[in-house]
């Protein structure tokens, strides 16, 4: 927000709580969440698994509905939201059609949503372009590197310009070197499309790298332990984590980490 | 090429043991006719060389068989009563034609029992239990049913194969269609999409390896339906069959036997043909 005089907020978390009923009684997921995102902010939810990071995004997927206090995106209800298709999802696996090729996949919200034949295929080589995966539109997934596919999950979900992108653990399964290379690739992507991104991971420089916000979760409730506002610029080489600022940073979310876990 | 070797050998071994098994089983009428004659009792290798060619022999031997399917198969006019072509056709339009009518009902059935929990509730018991009755105590009620209501022998066919075929479709289909992993529904939540678009673009295509297991073991079992159908009609293998054993033209029968099971072959590896054609298109084979 340092860059924006004027944040306007996307979406904006007060006093979420989030309750599961299981067979072994409910669980809070979320708890006395409170948080805004504005626009064009690069939002990261770092936690160990249990801690509501994927429950909260979800939530404003209106994937999961909150029990309690008052969730907004865009101003609406996430369900409000969902129907005008604010977001573009990308789930922790590429969940791709088997059957379909790379560009059938990428063209299947734009089918939904009833965007023109001719649209439809300008926007997929666009977005297949973006992800640098022109060319392989005809392939079919199975041909592709699990690197590739997420990718194209990650078109797929650009492909139909909602102004907000939710990511799950986009890259969990995938190894380093491609892990390194598509953080600089999403990275890239937010500087040319400035959409606002919710990020999930639970790798402490993934989540440092990335984000302007930092969310630092909890479990047992889940909660927020602390939000840093991140001080690197928005141009971000890969080695800007050798830097001072980058270490300190992420040694203060491993202390958040920490904190939330010695006083459960 | 290395596979040829062990299936020659059980086919050599099934041939010899078929032999045998005639010779044993076709020996007692020659040692009959014989005592008859007030002959000497015929040598070993005499009794034998009487069981391959008898007229009606208990077992007929496999080269008996497969003349007698050539000779019907190929020998007389295609229009004749007496041509296997003739009775394979109508067994095979009533399998066919049985096999669409029970596919359409069982994927029809599939769709409301995946959309409705009461249909499910309500329908597959029933489904279930039309498969415990046995078809050949229900097919002549049927037929008899269906005669008083006026229809043609066809369609009597038709609807015992549909019978039997409907429920392997059913079973197949309720599991593809509901095959789709939580996070690929998920996905279409998230476009906001319409209930049709997630069946047309979700559901079916992922029930696709499921339909055509389905389609397989459906078709085999149309044909089980026809040929029980025909049991009580007056054209077709199942009515050949019953001839045969009336006038106890053994050799008759297993023509028939025959040429139903190379029909049951021909059908499946259609069935297996289109499959692969179809998944292959779909992406989905590699």
């Amino acid at each position: 927000m340092k860059d924006t005089l004027n944040p306007s907020p996307v979406i904006q978390a007060r006093d979420l709580q989030l309750v599961f009923s299981t067979n072994d009684g409910p669980v809070q997921a979320l708890k006395d969440v409170n948080l805004t995102i504005n626009k064009g902010e690069f939002v990261s939810f770092i936690g160990p698994s249990g801690c509501g990071k994927t429950t909260f995004l979800r939530a404003i997927a209106a994937l999961e509905t909150p029990t309690g206090g008052s969730l907004t995106v865009n101003g609406m209800t996430p369900d409000e939201a969902r129907r005008k298709r604010a977001y573009g999802y990308v789930f922790q696996a590429a969940g791709l059609y088997p059957w379909r090729t790379i560009a059938g996949n990428v063209r299947l919200p734009l089918e939904i949503m009833g965007f023109s034949k001719a649209e439809q295929n300008e926007r997929v080589s666009r977005v297949l372009e973006l992800v640098e995966l022109s060319g392989f539109g005809k392939k079919f997934p199975w041909q592709l590197s699990g690197g590739m596919q997420q990718r194209a999950s990650i078109a797929r979900a650009l492909a139909f310009d909602a102004d907000i992108l939710l990511m799950d653990e986009p890259f969990g399964a995938l190894d380093e070197i491609v892990r390194d290379r598509l953080n600089e690739e999403v990275l890239k992507l937010w500087a040319r499309t400035g959409k606002t991104i919710g990020f999930v991971t639970h790798s402490i420089p993934e989540a440092v790298y990335l984000s302007t916000k930092i969310v630092v979760m909890s479990p047992r409730p889940g909660r927020i332990t602390d939000i840093i506002d991140s001080p690197l610029p928005r141009e971000r080489p890969l080695d800007i984590r050798d830097s001072k600022e980058f270490i300190e940073v992420s040694h203060r979310v491993r202390e958040g980490l920490r904190a939330g876990h010695s006083d459960v | 090429m290395k596979s040829i070797v062990p299936i020659l050998s059980v086919l050599l071994t099934i041939i010899a043991v078929w032999y045998a098994a005639a010779v044993w089983m076709n020996a007692p009428w020659v040692y009959d006719q014989a005592a008859r004659a007030e002959q000497t009792v015929p040598r070993p290798w005499q009794v034998a060389q009487a069981t391959m060619n008898q007229d009606r022999p208990v077992l007929p031997t496999p080269h008996q068989v497969i003349s007698e399917l050539l000779r019907s198969t190929f020998g007389l006019p295609v229009s004749s009563k007496k041509s296997l072509v003739y009775h394979a056709w109508v067994t095979i339009s009533g399998t066919l034609l049985g096999f669409v009518m029970g596919t359409t009902l069982g994927v029809l059935l599939a769709v409301g029992i995946v959309y409705s929990r009461s249909m499910e509730m309500s329908v597959l018991p029933w489904a279930i239990a039309s498969q415990m009755v046995p078809i050949i105590a229900l097919a002549p009620m049927l037929a008899v049913v269906m005669h008083a209501v006026g229809a043609t022998p066809l369609m009597t066919k038709a609807v015992i194969s549909a019978y039997l075929s409907f429920f392997p479709v059913v079973v197949g289909m309720v599991k593809g269609l509901r095959s789709p992993e939580v996070m690929q529904l998920d996905l279409l939540q998230t476009y906001a999409a319409p209930g049709g678009a997630v069946f047309w673009k979700l559901r079916l295509p992922s029930s696709m390896p499921y339909f055509f297991a389905s389609v397989k073991v459906g078709i085999a079992a149309s044909l089980v339906g026809a040929i029980v159908a025909e049991l009580n009609q007056q054209a077709g293998l199942g009515a050949r069959l019953l001839q045969g054993s009336y006038y106890g033209q053994t050799t008759q029968i297993w023509a028939a036997l025959f040429l139903s099971a190379i029909l049951a072959a021909v059908l499946v590896m259609l069935a297996g043909r289109i499959e692969r054609r179809v998944l292959a298109r779909m992406g989905m084979a590699r």
